[in-house]
């Protein structure tokens, strides 16, 4: 089980929140999505309350007549084992992140400078990675071509656009330029979904971008 | 109604605790049709519907552990369940879903503020139809029917602002209304 945190001042936008769950957000930023509102109980607040409104729309709506043999069918399955629970939170990384783990920590791999790195899902959709930046370390200057979202677990980072705590996400468009740097203290880890490939300018050559898959 | 939606939660209970079967027969008689009806209305047919309704329902039955009456309301909580199972239907990889709240065995539980969230449920329904009617079809279409924003433009020919407007001022009335509702 992960600490949830109540001092988050960046949270995911309702345009977010509501393509979340209409399953519509590509996969990587549902996954920080549910990161994020598994670390923050006003987001998670925030969903349940639109969980609440469909509910009362519900006792309202329209019925259809169920088959004859549904009911007896259902308390016959009751007997039946339930499915395997998902996989829990671990030390900074909540559940969804585990899951997209294989509930295993970490494989890190080194990107130079200390930073490291573990891609978790990468397809035409976007990409999602766990970043891990030493203290004082910044994270090569970067623009990117869509949307960015990146949410603190560990640790903290700063950029122009402000500083950023365990729970906090950063959303950034592609009229950011950014350098974020990791605080002082612990190692910063975070998770960080993109839509498009990120463009490094001083790292590495745009060539090794595709080699390298940051 | 009042008094429908209180024995819900109570025999969702029953089913958390008790893993009561006569409660969990009525849950089904009372949601099984309305979640059918939804499942019809987003274009599922007949049998395909009947068979989601299925898995949502042994979902409740099996996820019980985790309804907290603090937090939610048995309507609003199987609703979310029907909504995850809804939109894996149509996609490649089941939706992230956040970590579940940790049980707290040692909390009593706050039957003040389980009445309170039961008393703000049952006037959701009423605050929702003191919505103008485009802010009330606004959240119905976003939190109903689930179609997403860009969706409801195209479907009603108004722009994309429009729609967003309708939604936030909508729920923002919400707010003002109900204490606990924090859209």
């Amino acid at each position: 089980m992960t600490n949830r945190q109540t001092d988050i001042q960046h949270h995911i936008s309702d345009d977010l929140l509501d393509a979340y769950r209409t399953g519509t957000l590509p996969h990587a930023f549902s996954v920080v999505v549910a990161a994020h509102i598994s670390l923050c109980d006003e987001c998670r607040a925030r969903h349940e309350a639109r969980d609440m409104i469909g509910g009362a729309l519900l006792a309202g709506a329209g019925t259809a007549a169920i088959s004859s043999g549904a009911r007896d069918r259902i308390m016959a399955a009751l007997e039946a084992p339930p499915p395997p629970p998902a996989p829990r939170g671990s030390g900074v990384f909540p559940a969804p992140v585990m899951a997209e783990l294989g509930g295993r920590p970490p494989r890190w791999r080194m990107l130079g400078g200390g930073i490291r790195q573990q891609i978790l899902s990468a397809d035409r959709e976007g990409s999602l990675r766990l970043l891990y930046i030493p203290p004082g370390k910044a994270v090569p200057e970067h623009g990117h071509r869509g949307l960015e979202l990146t949410l603190v677990l560990q640790g903290s980072f700063a950029d122009s656009e402000g500083a950023f705590r365990r729970g906090d996400v950063e959303t950034a468009h592609d009229d950011i330029d950014h350098q974020p740097v990791a605080g002082p203290g612990e190692p910063c880890i975070c998770l960080a979904a993109t839509d498009a490939p990120l463009r490094f300018h001083a790292m590495l050559p745009s060539l090794l971008q595709p080699i390298f898959r940051i | 109604m009042t008094k429908e939606l209180s024995d819900l939660s109570r025999d969702l209970i029953a089913v958390r605790d008790l893993r009561d079967r006569e409660a969990f027969g009525r849950l089904f008689d009372y949601f099984a049709p309305r979640l059918k009806a939804q499942l019809l209305r987003s274009g599922l047919r007949d049998g395909s519907a009947e068979d989601v309704v299925q898995d949502v329902m042994l979902a409740v039955w099996h996820k019980a552990a985790q309804f907290d009456p603090h937090r939610a309301d048995a309507a609003g909580w199987i609703y979310g369940i029907a909504r995850n199972r809804r939109i894996d239907l149509a996609r490649r990889k089941p939706l992230s879903q956040p970590e579940e709240m940790p049980e707290l065995p040692s909390v009593e539980p706050d039957a003040g503020q389980v009445l309170a969230l039961q008393q703000e449920a049952e006037h959701l329904a009423a605050a929702l139809a003191r919505l103008t009617p485009e802010q009330a079809e606004a959240l119905r279409a976003a939190y109903f029917d689930e179609i997403p924003h860009s969706r409801i433009s195209e479907m009603t020919g108004l722009p994309l602002g429009t729609i967003k407007s309708r939604i936030r001022l909508g729920l923002d009335r919400l707010r003002h209304e109900l204490r606990s509702i924090a859209p």
